[in-house]
């Protein structure tokens, strides 16, 4: 099979006499990736995968509206049903001004949205001009098509301000790109919806937008166990993203349903009988 | 007609815990060194703690061949980077590196739990913490293997301090001194070794600080 390893290239001179050998510049080759020798690479993939169990679990939601987008995710990665970390950055920054989102398997986001920050830069080098945010999406999409069915596990959004304004799509495993304005990816993503379509106004303020997906989040974290940990708001302008907030969901909690103090006397008046 | 399992795996698994804290000035990262497979002990002697760089340590647990051969892979790269560079990695760099090292074997994983610990370009202790594939997040204070699930609930009790994530940001490093850092990884490994059959013999501790790397050994339960 014959994979598509343009995503790994590098345009690194040739250090060294034209040799090729990797051990002396370490750049020459392109790198490409092992492969297990087995017939039954399906089989082999669900075994590795059971084996060392990588990282995933999450909701995570952006939204176009007046004001921009909304980018809104949780921090929690689980192991089976280990939560191996409550800190995980799930909003990449590409660069200035385009966000990506992590959902299902944390490497292959990561490796995935470096290399597409990598991408988009030299797309400006190349172009003089910055990539806009159907290009990089596309570019995401076509790479992650070529591993199809290889048991990557990546559903991100691509949020960003180019020349035409707000943009916003949806790239999977499967290589799927979608266009919207509303998205919201990961196994919290039933429960925020709930709240985001119910809450959802195109005219809103920024403050009102933050609002919406922060409590998003927290009702997908309060109702799904893969998710958790602190709920991070972007929102992304016309000048770029900015990070509106970071608050722990536990806090939220007792922010949004306060507990109201009973008086102790009571009770105990009532035992004395 | 019953479908054939293969009853050979690539993979086998020999046991072990790694534990890295990370401190304002310093780095311990400690490792026991019982190197097991199945039931059957095969050393008692087995050190899981590489010195990659002057300031990046790794410590990895999981499958002991699949961590020689990547610590290979990472001792070569960071002779051509000197080479290039003239100087050693930072740990952060080596960070990346190791993260890029795991995904590049995506589809066919290194069986390796990572803990990388060091210090930053400031000079403070930092931890990076690994899963087989490569993902990778910064932390105070992270463990792997077989006994990181009862180790990390105490940590996570003694050191757990705001998330990096928090708005506005809050500093996430330890604020305990060196010798409180290495008195509570002993405690942890000492209870580590009683309820994980995996964990034992005896403790290696390595303390990474600006001025150099001190190594220190505690025996452990050897049953």
């Amino acid at each position: 099979m014959k994979l598509d390893t343009s995503g790994l290239e590098t345009t690194m001179p040739v250090i060294g006499f034209g040799s090729n050998s990797e051990m002396l510049d370490g750049f020459s080759s392109v790198p490409s990736f092992d492969l297990p020798r087995t017939t039954d690479f399906d089989g082999f993939q669900k075994k590795a995968v059971e084996m060392v169990k990588p990282a995933k679990g999450t909701t995570t939601l952006a939204f176009i509206f007046k004001e921009g987008v909304m980018v809104a995710a949780d921090s929690r990665a689980s192991m089976g049903g280990y939560i191996s970390s409550q800190s995980v950055k799930k909003i990449i920054e590409i660069n200035p001004y385009m966000l990506g989102t992590m959902a299902g398997g944390a490497a292959d986001c990561q490796f995935w949205h470096r290399n597409l920050g990598i991408k988009c830069r030299l797309h400006e080098l190349a172009n003089k001009r910055r990539i806009s945010v159907s290009g990089a999406s596309k570019l995401l999409a076509n790479m992650l098509y070529s591993y199809r069915g290889m048991g990557l596990s990546v559903g991100t959004m691509i949020a960003g301000w180019d020349e035409t304004g707000p943009g916003l799509y949806y790239v999977d495993n499967e290589g799927g790109r979608l266009k919207g304005d509303r998205f919201s990816v990961g196994s919290g993503s039933p429960y925020a919806y709930g709240v985001l379509d119910s809450g959802y106004k195109f005219d809103m303020s920024v403050e009102e937008a933050s609002e919406l997906a922060r409590r998003s989040i927290y009702h997908a974290t309060f109702r799904d166990g893969a998710s958790g940990g602190v709920a991070s708001v972007y929102h992304v302008g016309p000048q770029g993203w900015k990070k509106l907030s970071g608050d722990d969901v536990g806090e939220l909690h007792y922010h949004y349903y306060p507990v109201t103090p009973v008086t102790a006397e009571h009770v105990m008046e009532e035992a004395a009988e | 007609m019953t479908k054939q399992h293969a009853n050979w795996s690539p993979y086998d698994n020999n046991g072990g815990t790694c534990v890295a804290i990370a401190g304002s000035d310093y780095c311990v990262i400690a490792a026991d060194t019982r190197m097991s497979t199945g039931y059957s002990i095969l050393s008692r002697d087995y050190s899981k703690i590489h010195k990659l760089a002057d300031r990046a340590v790794l410590s990895s647990s999981g499958f002991q061949a699949d961590v020689k051969a990547l610590q290979k892979v990472l001792k070569s790269r960071h002779l051509i980077y000197q080479h290039q560079h003239n100087k050693q990695m930072s740990c952060p760099a080596m960070a990346q590196l190791l993260s890029n090292t795991l995904y590049f074997k995506r589809f066919f994983p290194y069986y390796a739990f990572n803990v990388l610990g060091g210090l930053d370009e400031e000079g403070k202790g930092c931890v990076f913490t690994y899963d087989a594939v490569g993902s990778y997040e910064r932390v105070g204070y992270g463990a792997q293997g077989s006994g990181s699930t009862l180790i990390m609930p105490f940590l996570d009790n003694q050191l757990k301090s705001p998330s990096p994530l928090l708005l506005p940001k809050q500093d996430s490093n330890t604020p305990l001194s060196e010798a409180e850092a290495v008195d509570l990884v002993k405690t942890v490994f000492a209870s580590a070794t009683e309820r994980d059959i995996y964990t034992g013999d005896r403790l290696e501790i390595m303390i990474l600080k600006a001025d150099g790397i001190k190594t220190e050994l505690m025996d452990l339960r050897k049953d």
